[in-house]
């Protein structure tokens, strides 16, 4: 962390590079955001990590949580009804294969937390260093990697989840791990893009430059000097393509290609069981996972949304500007003066 | 760039860089496909069919040959937009197109429709009353938008408004009775009740569309709404709109001239890749309320592990999105003269 610190600290770091607060333990360059923002920003980013955390933490509490199993179908008084109503046995009712919605829907969370995070591990662990090298080294290695990735960012996402579900189940096996696969195709030419740019533009960075001029190899550029800069703009990314990997993975259980009811709990899979229920009136069983997935996703989008908020350069130079118009409140705000800063250093480095 | 500003040079250009992105799309289509090992026919019909029968089906479709063989035989076929014959129940992928992509059609123009219709001035007003309460408000229903999956909303919605209120139906695309009614013309079929002047008919089909629609419309409405009101922000600070209220125009109209037009253009541009959005949400709305569209039968060839049916539904798809955001870029040099450089 330390050696971090000190590079991005350097005078001409990129301009897109993270929090106005250089110096300063890993604590408060998390907080750094929080205690920045404030009005909606704050509230959005607040509520955000509290939906988010509470979501962490039913997923590692679930079996505690939870009255029953995800796949318990029976009890001491013997076997759950079917389709049943919300009642003391079954506070959320059951589904139509009798297991209880209330256990189900808070086991969901293990699952989305579990796939999600390897989702999320996976693509950055393939698109980051293939964007680092593709745009450090460049030449027809650089161009078949963006005519690959470009290709796979204009097909619709869920249709490559779809394909990649559907050939990963028919050849290797279904599951928590293969489903992570399968989302993380998607994900990939996201990090591969985003990294890619930073890189192409940090790469003529004086230090960059410097760092050549020592003679230092390729692999020692990225590694100790490129990498920390261009990973600043990934944080907002990764929270936002979490969010997104949550829908993806439930769209994947819903049309069935997702993870098989007897190996985990998905949120996507039994709202598909719920159509047919949702015709006869039943209520109970679309209601409790579909909420599951919106507060998921809504917690961690607004926090993706806030952190981007905060640390965007382009929108902080905006509330720059707003005095002028709105002539009110943001002249004391603590986004004024490093606000300035990342316009100085755009135009020196131009 | 001595061709910057001409409009047929910078069309004339994008085609041309639309031929390998084609290409490689369709190469990664088929290495997707094929790269699972065995053949279409073996993962299709294997344990169904006898060995022998096997073989022959293999032979008759030339699955016995080498894989370039094939991959060049399937290039050569998309390019006469020929996407093969489904292995399950034989029907060409160009039928298929025809029977369903009305319905998946119309469920998408609406659902574009309504969600400009209702993003828009959402946006505007987010963007115009930036971090006011009304901004927040509409800030989280475009949140809440993205975040509630179609299937979700769509099960709320035939749950609350075909069930409870019996308003209107809960699935479907038309009642049986017009469907049986209706003549074939464009395959289309609210298109095709008006010919006849079936208005009853298409106010049937109108109801049943209306749910779906709306779901899947909210899907793509948050990111009009974002996009909007980020524009509207950054036009508002914009040294055009500064000069036009240092000329002493009014207020109202430096907001809906200067600040909301100039808004406005970029929404052309990411059209393009909500067409990618629509088409996934399609698939998952299509399944919520049994709509007789491409994504119901993409599943049914996902289901039946048809390969064929699944490779030829996939490659259709994709090339629509980039037939669609190369006429969408076109659009967007027409209407912004600065895209053309």
């Amino acid at each position: 962390m330390t050696a971090t610190t000190s590079v991005t600290g350097t005078p001409d770091k990129a301009p897109e590079a993270g929090p106005p607060k250089r110096r300063g333990g890993l604590l408060s360059r998390i907080t750094a955001p929080y205690r920045q923002s404030h009005g909606i920003q704050r509230f959005m980013l607040v509520s955000g990590t509290a939906i988010s955390l509470a979501m962490i933490l039913m997923a590692i509490f679930a079996p505690l949580l939870a009255p029953y199993g995800f796949d318990t179908y029976q009890d001491a008084d013997g076997r759950f009804p079917t389709q049943g109503e919300p009642s003391d046995r079954n506070p959320w009712g059951t589904t139509v294969q009798g297991f209880d919605v209330m256990s189900r829907a808070i086991f969901g969370a293990r699952t989305a937390v579990e796939v999600v995070l390897l989702a999320v591990a996976f693509s950055l662990m393939i698109g980051v260093p293939l964007g680092l090298i593709s745009g450090y080294i460049g030449g027809w290695l650089d161009r078949v990697l963006v005519l690959i990735m470009d290709a796979l960012f204009a097909f619709p996402y869920l249709l490559l989840a779809i394909v990649a579900a559907f050939l990963l189940s028919n050849t290797i096996d279904s599951g928590i791990v293969v489903t992570a696969i399968a989302i993380t195709v998607v994900y990939v030419p996201q990090y591969f893009r985003v990294v890619r740019a930073s890189t192409l533009s940090a790469r003529e960075a004086t230090y960059i430059e410097a760092a050549r001029a020592i003679g230092a190899k390729p692999r020692t550029v990225i590694a100790r000097y490129l990498f920390p800069n261009v990973i600043q703009s990934v944080p907002v990314i990764a929270t936002l393509n979490a969010a997104d990997a949550i829908l993806t993975l439930a769209g994947l259980g819903f049309l069935g290609l997702g993870i098989q009811p007897s190996e985990a709990a998905e949120w996507g899979y039994d709202l598909q069981r719920a159509i047919a229920d949702a015709g006869a009136g039943i209520w109970w069983t679309a209601l409790f996972p579909g909420l599951g997935i919106v507060l998921a996703v809504t917690g961690l989008t607004l926090v993706g949304e806030g952190l981007n908020d905060v640390l965007n350069p382009t929108l902080r130079r905006r509330r720059v500007d707003r005095p002028v118009v709105q002539s009110r409140r943001a002249v004391g705000s603590s986004a004024v003066g490093p606000a300035s800063a990342p316009e100085v250093e755009e135009d020196a480095g131009q | 760039m001595s061709r910057a500003g001409s409009l047929r040079g910078y069309i004339l250009i994008r085609i041309a860089l639309m031929v390998p992105m084609v290409w490689v799309l369709l190469t990664v289509v088929f290495l997707m496909m094929r790269v699972a090992p065995g053949d279409p026919i073996s993962a299709t019909l294997g344990g169904k069919l006898s060995p022998a029968d096997l073989d022959e089906r293999r032979e008759a479709l030339g699955f016995d040959r080498s894989l370039f063989v094939q991959y060049l035989e399937y290039l050569w076929d998309a390019v006469r937009f020929q996407f093969g014959t489904t292995i399950t129940d034989g029907q060409t992928i160009g039928s298929i197109l025809v029977e369903n992509g009305g319905a998946t059609l119309t469920l998408t123009v609406a659902a574009l429709v309504f969600a400009l219709v209702v993003g828009l001035p959402l946006g505007l007003i987010a963007g115009r009353y930036r971090e006011t309460l009304p901004d927040a408000a509409i800030r989280i229903f475009a949140i809440l938008g993205y975040a509630a999956p179609p299937f979700f909303i769509g099960l709320l919605a035939q749950l609350l408004f075909a069930k409870n209120l019996d308003w209107l139906p809960a699935s479907k695309m038309a009642s049986p009775i017009v469907q049986a009614q209706a003549e074939t013309y464009t395959h289309i079929l609210i298109i095709d009740l008006a010919i006849d002047g079936n208005w009853d008919g298409v106010w049937d089909v109108v109801k049943h569309l209306i749910l779906p629609a709306v779901t899947l419309g909210l899907l793509v409405m948050g990111v009009f709404i974002r996009l909007v009101r980020v524009n509207v922000g950054q036009a508002l600070g914009g040294d055009y709109v500064e000069a036009a209220r240092a000329r002493g125009v009014p207020e109202r109209r430096v907001v809906s001239r200067h600040a909301f037009r100039n808004a406005l253009v970029p929404v052309v541009t990411v059209m393009g890749l909500q067409v990618a959005l629509l088409l996934g949400g399609a698939v998952l709305t299509e399944q919520t309320f049994s709509w007789p569209g491409l994504g119901t039968r993409l599943l049914q060839y996902l289901n039946s592990r048809d390969y064929i049916g699944v490779q030829g539904l996939i490659t259709v798809f994709a090339l629509v999105v980039v037939v669609i955001s190369l006429l969408i870029d076109i659009i967007n040099a027409l209407i912004d003269p600065r895209v053309r450089y």
